[in-house]
């Protein structure tokens, strides 16, 4: 048995886009494309970098929410990559995710009770006693009033609908969490009650987290690692205290430089990187390293060859100048 | 702090109206919302008047000593009713019928079970195909989604009426050569059949397009992740979406049915004599009107009540159980 509960390698995601009237022009997005990543016992893993680099897809892939193109996906030691969705289901009891939108993720039409029961039901398991005193129990765990059971969710606010969101992902006890931006829709002054809880959670249950992320203060705040994706690949992955002390990627050092320091000595004296350019489409990336078009550090060989995946202290690098 | 303070904090006007909404489950607020508009529950009340005398037709035709099979012939003098009004009087409440002397009341309470019949079979009916069809070709996609689309395409470009008109004595006979059923059962059979046809890709193609945005919502997903099987989605996540429409749509489809119903026995290719139904009741006044216009008020005056009830409820229903304002 390996120390990770997670090992990704060489992920790859594409969605076929049919164009035209009778779907003939087809092109395909490559949404994921060629990821690598791992995530510890116990280990939160930070995955951040730009709008439709392809953060969420990676993590529904994990899942087999969506069918992997390529690649391989092993958990504790089992390789899922071509698992059925039958051979999945005891699976997914070890597996869960959060979700970002507090209010597509739970049904309009089923009382909070249902909703975080529905893994019971799905599993056909009665848990030691009792669904509805369970249910309660994980209501009153992640901070919801337990006699609020048989209410809908719109009677809840965004962060209360995040919990219910936690608790349903918590009922069976899972050993990964993946958690789709959990926080972004929420406001800021909720936004770091339920990063704490998440956090609270983790030591209580032993989990392992995968936090998809575009708030880097977040991902400071909760990481232990972070992997930084840039259209569809993986650029840089560190520790969380190296990445911001010293990060080597030019698209790491563009993306904290977007954040602002709390010391004001230190937030005038430094360096800032703006970024030209928009995202190049995933449907059309650049040849040799996809950053190449916006990056100030461009040379030939970016522009012809892929950078390999390097490492330069304790961080591990794709790019051909490393800082 | 949850929804119930913001609400009753919010408005006074609604003294206990207001506060009920919180604590509710979306069909609770949809009939709180549904008794709070007068003009929809008294069209229910006299649409729900309606369908009761017409279940009770025997009861009360039987309370008046009256059926619709008695030709009550001393009533008439030179095939017109003897009195005011096409003949009222307390044992014929609405009348006699010109020329063949039986009991309108009768023959419009008989005739109501058959038009209703029509109506509520069609619309169920349909509503049931159209939902099955419509998750199918949405949540199972590929070959089965472009060939039921394209079946549903091609049947949305036909009139219907004139379609009805058409087919309905070739499909008559045949329904009555496969034994099915013969005469007014064979024609009931085909005008449910063929007003059915023609009515469920409406519906199908809203279902489809409301079940793929459903599909989306991350609802959905958090039950794959959470291990549902297919039928668990559909039934459990995205069936219990759908019911508002589905009522929505039943209602406001029965006024058109029974409209239609008395349309086609008016033209001559619906329900026949002997049996009687409002449009062949209608059918028959439009020939006497002006020596008995009584004749053709009332069966037109029901329909009219009817139909317009039916339409006011269906609006009603449509406003409490719009999925825009229920978030
Ligand atoms: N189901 C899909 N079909 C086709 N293309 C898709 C699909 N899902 C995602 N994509 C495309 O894949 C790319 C990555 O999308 P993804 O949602 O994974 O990005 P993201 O990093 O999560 O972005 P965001 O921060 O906006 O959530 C985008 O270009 C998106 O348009
Ligand atoms: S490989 Fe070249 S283009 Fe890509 S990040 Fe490094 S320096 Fe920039
Ligand atoms: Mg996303």
């Amino acid at each position: 048995m390996s120390e990770n509960i997670l090992e990704v390698s060489n992920l790859r995601k594409y969605f076929d886009i049919s164009g035209g009237i009778i779907g003939r022009k087809r092109h395909t997005v490559k949404a994921v494309d060629g990821v690598d990543l791992t995530v510890a016992k116990g280990e939160t893993v930070g995955l951040v970098g730009e709008s439709g680099c392809g953060k969420t897809t990676v993590g529904r892939t994990i899942l087999k929410l969506y069918e992997p193109t390529a690649g391989s996906i092993i958990f504790e030691g089992e390789d899922i990559t071509k698992y059925s969705q039958r051979k999945m289901k005891p699976l997914r009891a070890q597996m869960q995710m959060i979700f970002q939108d507090p209010y597509s993720s739970l049904n309009p039409r089923h009382t909070v009770g249902d909703i975080v029961a529905a893994s019971f039901a799905i599993h056909k398991v009665t848990p030691e006693g009792g669904v509805k005193k369970t249910v309660q129990g994980l209501l009153e765990r992640v901070g919801l009033n337990p006699e609020h059971i048989n209410r809908f969710p719109h009677e809840f606010s965004g962060g209360q609908r995040q919990r219910i969101g936690i608790a349903r992902a918590i009922a069976l006890r899972p050993k990964l969490i993946i958690a789709d931006e959990p926080v972004s829709a929420l406001d800021v002054s909720i936004q770091a009650q339920v990063v704490n809880l998440l956090d609270d959670l983790q030591s209580e249950f032993g989990l392992s987290y995968l936090i998809v992320a575009h708030d880097l203060s977040v991902v400071q705040h909760i990481s232990d690692r972070v992997v930084v994706m840039y259209l569809g690949k993986v650029m840089e992955v560190a520790r969380t205290e190296d990445l911001f002390k010293s990060p080597h990627h030019p698209y790491t050092k563009a993306l904290l430089s977007a954040v602002p320091i709390p010391d004001p000595t230190i937030e005038r004296s430094r360096e800032r990187i703006t970024l030209v350019g928009d995202l190049p489409s995933p449907a059309n990336p650049p040849t040799g390293c996809v950053f190449n078009t916006r990056c100030w550090k461009a040379q030939d060989i970016c522009r012809n060859s892929v950078p390999a995946q390097r490492t330069v202290g304790t961080s591990t690098v794709a790019c051909h100048f490393p800082e | 702090m949850s929804a119930t303070t913001n609400l009753s904090s919010l408005s006074s006007q609604g003294n206990g109206a207001t506060v009920e909404l919180a604590q509710r489950s979306p069909r609770q607020i949809a009939w709180i919302r549904l008794k709070r508009n007068k003009v929809a529950m008294v069209s229910a009340g006299v649409a729900l008047f309606f369908v009761a005398i017409a279940f009770l037709a025997p009861v009360i035709t039987g309370l008046f000593h009256v059926d619709n099979t008695t030709l009550y012939l001393d009533r008439l003098k030179d095939g017109q009713p003897i009195g005011v009004a096409g003949g009222i009087s307390w044992a014929h409440p609405f009348g006699i019928e010109p020329g063949a002397g039986r009991d309108l009341m009768a023959l419009l309470l008989y005739g109501s079970r058959i038009s209703f019949s029509i109506a509520i079979i069609t619309a169920i009916t349909y509503v049931g195909i159209g939902l099955v069809l419509g998750i199918s070709a949405a949540y199972i996609g590929g070959a089965l989604d472009s060939v039921i689309g394209r079946i549903a395409d091609f049947l949305l470009s036909f009139p219907t009426t004139f379609m009805f008109v058409a087919l309905s004595v070739p499909l008559t006979m045949r329904v009555e050569a496969l034994g099915i059923a013969k005469d007014n059962g064979a024609r009931i059979v085909v005008m449910v059949l063929i007003l059915t046809v023609f009515s469920w890709p409406g519906f199908f193609r809203v279902v489809r397009s409301q079940v793929l945005s459903l599909r989306e919502r991350e609802f959905v997903l958090a039950a794959s992740a959470l291990g549902a099987s297919r039928s668990r989605i559909i039934f459990k996540e995205l069936l219990p979406n759908l019911w508002p429409l589905a009522i929505i749509y039943l209602s406001i489809s029965l006024p058109g049915y029974l409209a239609a119903e008395a349309v086609f026995s008016f033209l001559g290719v619906g329900v026949q004599a002997p049996s009687s139904t409002w449009g062949l009741v209608l059918n028959d006044a439009s020939s006497f009107w002006q020596r008995d216009p009584a004749y053709l008020a009332i069966p037109a005056g029901m329909v009219i009540v009817v139909v317009l009830s039916l339409n006011l409820l269906g609006d009603g229903l449509r406003d409490a159980l719009d999925p825009k304002s229920d978030r």
